[in-house]
This record gives C-alpha cells, sequence and structure tokens, in this order.
C-alpha cells in the first residue's frame, strides 16, 4: 500500500460516483481487445494477425478517449492504424507474407512463451492489485489540444526535439538499411 | 661533547684523582694527532693510486702535521705542568676503615707543583646500564710518545719513499704505515682500558699486514702468522687482567659496575682500595700481554723473525714503537703493578725477573747471528728485557727514559741496516758484507754513533739512561747511591752483565759490517739522500737525548737543566704511586762504563785482532776463527747450539704444543665429520627423497592432478550443456531476459 | 473507474504480446506482437496521466507513439533485409550467433 499512501498527498478528484456507462464501454472494449489480441498471437494467418492488431489499436484508441485523452486518441488512430499498420501490410507484402499458414511453432516452444508470459502477468497483477487496490481515477474536463501542445512545447521541448531526431535517424536508417545497392 | 663519567665530588671528599678536565686547547684536542693519519689511510687507499707519488704524499703530510702538533702539544704540557691552577677530579669511592692507606695528590712524591693530567672523554655506547666512553687522557707519558711516535714514523715514512720505490704494493705500504701511526698514537693516548685493547689488537693487525707486506713468498707470511698468533696467546692475559681490574674497581666505586678508566683504576690502586688478589691476578695478566708484544722471554719468539718485512718496518714497529707498547702499558698502569707485584720493598717480582732474564737471553742469541736485522732484533728483545726490568724494580723514570732514547738508537741502527742491505741487496752479514765503511761513509758513521749509544758509553744518550736504570735497582751501595724502591740485588747483576754483552754483540756486528774486505758481489755504493737525511737525525738525537734528564748533582751541567725529562714525564698525581727515587751514584757510572768498555774490549780483541790476523793469512776475508772457543771447548759448542737454536723454543712452540694440540684435534674432528656430520646428511636426504616419492605418487598424481582433472572435466562437461542455451535464436534469448527482468521486479517489489 | 481496471487491461495486453514476441516465427508478427507491447504501455502511461490529472502521461505516450513509428520503420527494413538475404523470415533459421 505504499504507493497508495504516496499519492494521497497528490491531487486527486474526488468522485464516489460509479459511473455505469463508462465502466460498461470500458468493459466492452477490455474484452474486445483482448480477444484480439489472443487471435493476433495465435492465428497463422499472417494478414488476419495483421487486421486483429488493427482492432487491438483502434480499441486502445477507445480507451484513450475514455480517460480524457482526446488527442492523444485521434493521433493512435491516425498514426498506428493508418501508418504503422501499413507499414506492416507492406512489409507482409514484400517478403510474401511467407508462410502465411506457418506450420506453427513447437508445442516446446509455446509452452515457455507461455509460461514466461504467464510469469510477467502474474508478478504485474499482483504488484497493481497490491499497490493500487482502490485508487480511482476521478471525472475530470478531458484535456485539451492546447493543454497538450503547451505542455510539450514547454516542459518537454526537449524530448519533442530528441524525438525529431530520434525520427530523422529512423528514417535514414531504414533507407540505408533497405536499399539495393 | 665532553661527558663526565666520573662522579664528581666535592674536593674534600672522595678521591683525588690527579685529572682535570680543563687545559688548553691543544691538550684537550690531542684525539686530532691520531685522527690525521686515520685519515690519510683512509684516503691513500682510496686516492693514493692516482696520485702522481702513490699515496705517500698523504702519509708523509699527515704524520708531519701530527708530529707538529704533538710538538706543540709538548710545550702546552710543560707550561700545563708548571702553571696549571685547573680544577681536579675527585671520584667517590666506598669508605674505607683505614684512612690515609695511600698519598694524596697536591703533596708531592718528589715535591713541587702536582701533575694534572688532562682528560676528555665522550660516550661510545651505552649497554647494560653502563655507559662505555672513548677519549684521551694526556700526560707526560703520552705526550713523550706522541712526539716519538709521530717523529720516527715521520722519518720512516720519509725513508720508506726510498727504500720502497717501485714495489709492488707500494700505495698499500703507506697506507698501511698511516694506519699503523694512527693506531699507535691512539693506543699512547687512550683514557680507558677498553680503548687501550682496541688499538692494541689494531697494532697487532698492522704489524702483521706489515710484516706480511712480501706475503707472496711463504716464509714471510708464516712470519707474520706467527707474529700474530704469538701476539694473540699474550692478548688472553690482556683480556683477562682488564676484566679483573673492571671489576675490582666496580668493588670499591659506590653505585657503578666497574671502570675501565685508566685514572681511576691506577687512583684506587694507588690508595689500596683494590683487593690485593685481583691486583695480582690482573698484573699477571697483563704481564703476559706485555711479554708477547714486547718481546719478553719465552714470548719473544715472534720478534725476530718478524725481520721478514721491510727494513722501515722493522725500525718503526719493531724497534721504535710497536714493541714499547707493551713497556707504555705497565707505566701506564703503573698504580696496578706497582701494588699487585709489591714492587716497593721487595728484593725479587716477577717483572724485574722476567725484565732482567730477557735482557741476558737476548744478548746471548744476539751474538749468533748472521743476519744483521736479526742481531738488532735480539738486541731490541734485550732492551726491551732492561725497560721491563726498571720498571720491574720501580725506576720509573729511568724505564720511560730508556724507552725515549732506545727509540731513537734503535731506529737509526735499523734503519742504518736497512741502507746496507740496498746497497748490497742482501742482510747476511757474513756471506755479502764486510768493508763497507769505505763504500758507505754516512751509514758507517750513523751506524757507528747508534752502536755507541746502544752499548752505552758517555756522553750519548744510552749511557744515561742505562745508568739510571742500574741506580734504580737499588742494589749498588758503594759510596753512596741508594734509596731505590727495594733492593734488587740480582737485577743489577743481570743489568751489568748485558751491558758487556750488548757492546761485544754489537763489536761483533759492526765488524762483520763494516770492517775486514767486502765479501759480497757488486760494488755497493751510498744510499741516496732520502735515507742518509733521516739516519742524521736520528744520530744527533742519539747524542743529545740524553741531555734531557741529567741527574741531580751532576756537576757540570747548570741546576736547571737536571731532571727535564723526569720533571715532565713523571707524574705527580693521585693516579701514580708513590715511588721513591734513588740517588745516582758517581761510583756506579764509572764501573758500569768500565764494564761496557771491557767488553767492547774482549770482542774487539776476538774479532779486530786476531781475526784481521788471520785474514790476512788466509788471503780472504774470514768471518770467524777456525779454531774459536767453540772448537776447543765442548761446553761452549754446546752453548752455541743451544743459541744456535734458540733455546729449541720454537721447537717446543711448534713441534710440541702445537701438532700436540693439533695432531688428536684433526682426527677427531674428521672423524665427526665423516661419521656423524656426513651420516646424517645422508640419512636426512635420503629420507626426504623417500618422502618425496611417496608425496609425488599418492598425493600429487592421485589427489591433486585427480582434482585438477576433475574440475577440468566438470568445466568442460557444464560448458557442454550451457553451449545449449547460446543456439542462436533471438527469442530464446528474450525468452530469458523477459523472465529474468520479470523476477528481479517481483523481487524488487517484494523487498522494496 | 479504477485505475486498476486499466491498468490490470495493460498487464494483460503486455503479457500476451510478450507471449507473441516469444513464440512467434515470422519477422514481420514479430514486430506486431512489440507492437502490442507498446500499446500496452501506452495505456498505462495514459492511466497514470488521468489519475495524477496531469497532462505529462498523454505526452509521454505521444512520445511513444513517434518511437514505435520510428522503431517499425527501422524494424521492417531490418526484415526486408534478412528477406533479401536468405529469401526466408523464419526467425528459427537465424542462428549464426550460436555458440
Amino acid at each position: 500500500m505504499t504507493t497508495l499512501a504516496a499519492l494521497e498527498g497528490m491531487d486527486r478528484l474526488s468522485s464516489g460516483d460509479v459511473l455505469v456507462a463508462q465502466n460498461v464501454a470500458f468493459a466492452i472494449m477490455a474484452i474486445t481487445m483482448v480477444a484480439s489480441a489472443l487471435r493476433m498471437v495465435t492465428t497463422r494467418n499472417v494478414v488476419h494477425a495483421a487486421l486483429y492488431l488493427v482492432i487491438v489499436l483502434a480499441g486502445v484508441a477507445g480507451i484513450f478517449i475514455l480517460l480524457g485523452a482526446e488527442f492523444l486518441g485521434v493521433t493512435q488512430i491516425m498514426v498506428y492504424i493508418g501508418a504503422i499498420v501499413v507499414l506492416f501490410l507492406f512489409g507482409i507484402m514484400l517478403t510474401k507474407g511467407s508462410f502465411g499458414d506457418d506450420d506453427g511453432v513447437t508445442g516446446e516452444r509455446r509452452l515457455m512463451a507461455g509460461l514466461v508470459g504467464l510469469l510477467v502477468f502474474g508478478v504485474m497483477a499482483a504488484a497493481l492489485v497490491e499497490s493500487f487496490a482502490d485508487a480511482e481515477i476521478s471525472r475530470s474536463a478531458p484535456s485539451t489540444t492546447a493543454d497538450v501542445a503547451d505542455s510539450i512545447f514547454s516542459t518537454y521541448i526537449i524530448p519533442f526535439e530528441a524525438i525529431s531526431v530520434l525520427l530523422l535517424a529512423a528514417l535514414i536508417g531504414a533507407i540505408v538499411v533497405a536499399r539495393k545497392d | 661533547m665532553t661527558n663526565l663519567l666520573l662522579a664528581t665530588v666535592s674536593a674534600d671528599a672522595g678521591l683525588p684523582l690527579g685529572i682535570t678536565e680543563g687545559g688548553s686547547w691543544l691538550l684537550r684536542n690531542v684525539w686530532l694527532i691520531p685522527f690525521l693519519p686515520a685519515l690519510s689511510f683512509v684516503g691513500i687507499l682510496t686516492f693514493g693510486k692516482r696520485m702522481p707519488r702513490g699515496g705517500s704524499e698523504l702519509g708523509i703530510a699527515a704524520v708531519g702535521i701530527a708530529f707538529v702538533l704533538a710538538l706543540l702539544t709538548g710545550a702546552a704540557w710543560v707550561d700545563h705542568r708548571d702553571n696549571s691552577h685547573d680544577q681536579e677530579v675527585h671520584v667517590a669511592v666506598v669508605a674505607v676503615d683505614d684512612a690515609g692507606h695511600g698519598e694524596e695528590s697536591g703533596e708531592a712524591h718528589g715535591g713541587g707543583h702536582p701533575s694534572l693530567a688532562v682528560q676528555r672523554t665522550a660516550t661510545w655506547f651505552q649497554a647494560g646500564g653502563m655507559e662505555f666512553s672513548v677519549g684521551t687522557l694526556v700526560d707526560g707519558l703520552a705526550v713523550m710518545m706522541l712526539v716519538v711516535v709521530t717523529l720516527v714514523s715521520l722519518l720512516v715514512h720519509v725513508y720508506s719513499t726510498d727504500y720502497v720505490h717501485g714495489d709492488r704494493r707500494y700505495t698499500h705500504f703507506f697506507a698501511f704505515l698511516s694506519l699503523f701511526s694512527a693506531s699507535m698514537l691512539l693506543l699512547v693516548v687512550s683514557e680507558n682500558t677498553l680503548q687501550l685493547l682496541c688499538a692494541w689488537e689494531l697494532v697487532g693487525v698492522c704489524s702483521f699486514v706489515l710484516i706480511g707486506h712480501w706475503w707472496e713468498e711463504k716464509p714471510n707470511s708464516d712470519a707474520a702468522l706467527k707474529a700474530f698468533l704469538t701476539n694473540r696467546v699474550g692478548d688472553m692475559g690482556l683480556l683477562v687482567g682488564v676484566t679483573v681490574l673492571f671489576f675490582a674497581a666496580g668493588s670499591a666505586l659506590p653505585g657503578r659496575f666497574g671502570s675501565f678508566s685508566i685514572a681511576e683504576t691506577n687512583a684506587l690502586a694507588s690508595s689500596g682500595m683494590l683487593s690485593h688478589t685481583a691486583l695480582l691476578v690482573a698484573s699477571c695478566g697483563l704481564m703476559a700481554a706485555v711479554m708477547s708484544k714486547s718481546g719478553q722471554f719465552f714470548l719473544h719468539t715472534w720478534l725476530p723473525d718478524a725481520m721478514a718485512g721491510p727494513t722501515p718496518v722493522s725500525a718503526l714497529i719493531h724497534a721504535a714503537t710497536m714493541v714499547v707498547a707493551g713497556v707504555f702499558m705497565i707505566a701506564r698502569m703503573y698504580g696496578v703493578f706497582f701494588e699487585g707485584f709489591q714492587i716497593g720493598g721487595s728484593s725479587i717480582n716477577l717483572m724485574a725477573f722476567i725484565g732482567g732474564l730477557t735482557t741476558i737471553v737476548g744478548a746471548c742469541l744476539a751474538f749468533v747471528q748472521r743476519d744483521i736485522k736479526k742481531v738488532l732484533a735480539y738486541s731490541t728483545i734485550s732492551q726491551l728485557g732492561y725497560m721491563v726490568m726498571a720498571l720491574g724494580v720501580g725506576a720509573w723514570t729511568a724505564a720511560v727514559f730508556h724507552l725515549f732514547t732506545h727509540a731513537f738508537f734503535k731506529a737509526c741502527l735499523f734503519l742504518g741496516s736497512g741502507s746496507v742491505a740496498h746497497a748490497v741487496h742482501s742482510f747476511d752479514m757474513k756471506s755479502d758484507m764486510g768493508g763497507l765503511r769505505k763504500h758507505m761513509p754516512h751509514t758507517y758513521r750513523t751506524f757507528m754513533i747508534g752502536t755507541i749509544a746502544l752499548a752505552g758509553l758517555p756522553p750519548l744518550a744510552g749511557f744515561w739512561s742505562k745508568d739510571e736504570i742500574l741506580v734504580g735497582t737499588g742494589g749498588w751501595g758503594l759510596l753512596g747511591g741508594t734509596g731505590g724502591n727495594g733492593a734488587y740485588t740480582l737485577m743489577l747483576g743481570m743489568g751489568m752483565l748485558t751491558a758487556a754483552l750488548t757492546a761485544a754483540y754489537m763489536t761483533r756486528c759492526v765488524y762483520l759490517t763494516f770492517f775486514g774486505e767486502f765479501r759480497g758481489h757488486g760494488e755497493p755504493h751510498e744510499s741516496g739522500p732520502r735515507i742518509i737525511v733521516p739516519l742524521w737525525i736520528l744520530a744527533g738525537l742519539a747524542i743529545v737525548a740524553g741531555f734531557l734528564n741529567l741527574p741531580t748533582g751532576f756537576q757540570l751541567a747548570p741546576g736547571s737543566l737536571q731532571e727535564r725529562f723526569g720533571h715532565y714525564v713523571e707524574p705527580v698525581a693521585g693516579y701514580f704511586p708513590a715511588i721513591s727515587h734513588a740517588t745516582p751514584s758517581w761510583s756506579l757510572a764509572i764501573v758500569s762504563t768500565l764494564v761496557v768498555i771491557g767488553g767492547i774490549a774482549a770482542s774487539g780483541y776476538y774479532y779486530f785482532v786476531k781475526l784481521e790476523v788471520a785474514s790476512k793469512a788466509a788471503g780472504t776475508s774470514l768471518t770467524e776463527l777456525a779454531d774459536g772457543p767453540t772448537t776447543r771447548y765442548p761446553l761452549a759448542a754446546m752453548g752455541y747450539k743451544l743459541l744456535d737454536n734458540r733455546y729449541y723454543l720454537d721447537h717446543l712452540y711448534n713441534g710440541v704444543i702445537a701438532d700436540g694440540t693439533k695432531g688428536p684435534l684433526a682426527r677427531l674432528a674428521n672423524r665427526i665429520n665423516q661419521q656423524v656430520i656426513d651420516r646424517t646428511v645422508n640419512v636426512v636426504g635420503e629420507t626426504a627423497v623417500k618422502a618425496g616419492t611417496v608425496v609425488y605418487d599418492k598425493i600429487d598424481q592421485l589427489v591433486v592432478d585427480g582434482a585438477v582433472n576433475a574440475s577440468g572435466r566438470a568445466s568442460s562437461g557444464m560448458g557442454e550443456e550451457l553451449r545449449k542455451v547460446n543456439s542462436g535464436k533471438v527469442q530464446s534469448y528474450a525468452a530469458i531476459l523477459f523472465a529474468a527482468a520479470t523476477v528481479l521486479a517481483g523481487l524488487l517489489i517484494v523487498i522494496v | 473507474m479504477l485505475l486498476n481496471q486499466f491498468l490490470l487491461l495493460s498487464a494483460v495486453l503486455f503479457a500476451i504480446g510478450v507471449y507473441g514476441v516469444l513464440a512467434r516465427r515470422n519477422g514481420v508478427l514479430l514486430l506486431m506482437s512489440i507492437e502490442l507491447i507498446l500499446n500496452a504501455v501506452n495505456i498505462n502511461l495514459v492511466a497514470f496521466g488521468a489519475f495524477q490529472a496531469t497532462v505529462g502521461g498523454e505526452v509521454f505516450a505521444l512520445f511513444v507513439i513517434a518511437v514505435a513509428a520510428a522503431e517499425v520503420g527501422v524494424g521492417l527494413a531490418m526484415v526486408l533485409l534478412l528477406y533479401r538475404s536468405s529469401r526466408t523470415i523464419d526467425l528459427t533459421t537465424v542462428d549464426r550467433l550460436r555458440g
């Protein structure tokens, strides 16, 4: 409970209402996302996996909006679904989707992976439950793009610039790595 | 840095020692005089070979400056002796029942101002609750010795530059001449017996080195060893004596273990505070040392053999300075000897007897020598016997004065013999010399002056000193001339006989060397100035030195010149016993002169008359008569044989004593070595080998190698297994990564 | 809404992503699983940002998206390179680092 105690001093918006609509929305999205994710990592069809990814990403965007991060939600859709998944599809096409129906991984490996995954989840869940048992996210006005922009260009200006450089580097790097010469 | 080691007490309590800590700068810093030759020793060893004259410049410079300093110190002493008003030192002693057992200083023994010796000490080291000091004790005796030693050493240095010229170890020779001078000078100014002992040993070492200068020839190294080992025998006595005196002094000084201080020991002995037994034992021990160092009978055998060294060495060490170290020591420690041997009031004691015996023995042996240096060596033994005998009868000043004059004329004689040898390249009188007075006039004249001085004809120096000894025996009662310390009539007889013998054998020596026809090879010629000048200086001193101690009542001299030597040299102090002085006697002087002339006449008759006649008859230069006394009288022949074999003493020492102990000891040592030691070593070796084999087989091969091999196999096995982790597959790496990170995170959460 | 529900959702997605990374043979599918992980992280960040009523969570998530984009670009370039050199993107065959 230590983390909880630490959060006591922080500014928390108090709310005792159970917001049924939001919880229902969350539940639907959560189930959809988890199911899609599970399917994504088990399907043999590569393209199907990409499409399941799209569903997961959309769900994530919805979660963002639920949490009041509207700008981020839209950005998620635009960047992730609009660009990154397309990139994936290009990649699949260029590599001939190879074993679209791969004969799957060996059972041994799946077991090991599953165990590790379970281990990861177990540790995290235990930690989370113990730490944030009854913390509530209070209802508040969603953040505006102006807030986000203010924050980026004042407090987080340096990471912003660093990200720019990173993107440039990645761009050039990708071209260099993949060019035919 | 002066340390008053004596517990100074006020003048009316405690024993007066007759020494003082004050005095002029020269008297207090007399340590400079031995220090300079010591410096030159080091300097010559370090730089000598590179110097243009091979280091002799350093040696001569050092000894020269030391001589000048010694003369100045002498002048300072003369002034101090007459005019000093310094504070006298007293030492606290345990209470005695009968007070006034001895004399106090301030009341003159011979009248007049007390002489205060100047003492200066510094702490050397501390051990066992005792402080050991080094220091100087300067009185008339020390000053006289300083002058004599530096003068003779300087003349010998100059002489050696010619005599040893071109020698294979020229620089080394001068280095050790310097070291010897330094040691001898240190010996004469020593303040305590420990320092004296060290210097004593050091002069012995220098003697060894210098005698064996040409050690490539075995007889020379044998002679050096003989000298050193014979001295060693006597030095045991010195050690015993010093130790006994140390503890004896300690019993009389409250709160101290003992005392090495010469002044203290002598003062305590003179006042009767030391036990007589201790004094007797100490005197006997010290006497043994004197017997070996000063060539007294029966430890004299090394001295003639020591003539194997170069002649300057013989002149310096075995005539003038080192051999008189024993005499000097008796003179220094006279308080001990006077009480120990009860010299006052007896008619015979050990010291006087040995001294007298030595004079006769030495003189007899000098008759049968072919080698000129050996004649002089036995003569030295005989004269040393004179000095010891004089000390034994209580004639202290006479003995020291004889030491003083003897140094000059004996050195003159030795250097003269060296000059002769330099010319004819041999020391054998009978086969290689003769008639040299025509070829070597300067050497002849100085040798004659030395001979006359030695024989003791007036007015040369030897007469005065020898006469004083004879008077001092106290055995002459005719026509006045009495009042010695005892009635040593036997010693008087011995002294007279020896005077005759001395004259006789020196006449023989002079005849065989300088008269007759030349029997050798080649053309002898006179030596160079560096040899002649020292000879003449010494001869001059041999003439005039006697006048320093003219006896009282000698009307021909002004009163102020009488007994100058005695006045300045003999101590009048707490550390010197109350000895009485004999009155000189005209009759004794005349009789002794007649005895000497008789000796010369007898020998002269044999040689100058009969031998000359026989030589002319035979046509060649003869050295002995074919029908002399030894062929006519069997007793004389036996006597001759005895003398020729040196009383069979060498046979006794080498053949009987040395071989007798050597043989069985050697066999025993061999047996121990072979049976015991070698066997032990072999057994240890075999055991080690067996142990090693076992260790190798069992432990090394099985255990150690097994462990090593096993660890190797384990390693490689584990490696084989772990190798499989490196599958090269990224995902398995990733799996491990994730798992490990998660576990760590879990741990972090749980702990933190 | 409880914070925990978002965090647990994020944890589930993360775990599934981990499974995907470890279990997939196809290189492209592996990259997709990585995307899943990154999105789970994003949810986490934004949830905490909302919990603390700060806009920092959102901004951070924005940056993560940017980084993810860069990473995918480079990653796919590498997969293409792999495909070009060995005609397959089966990760089980890529074991040149095998010890």
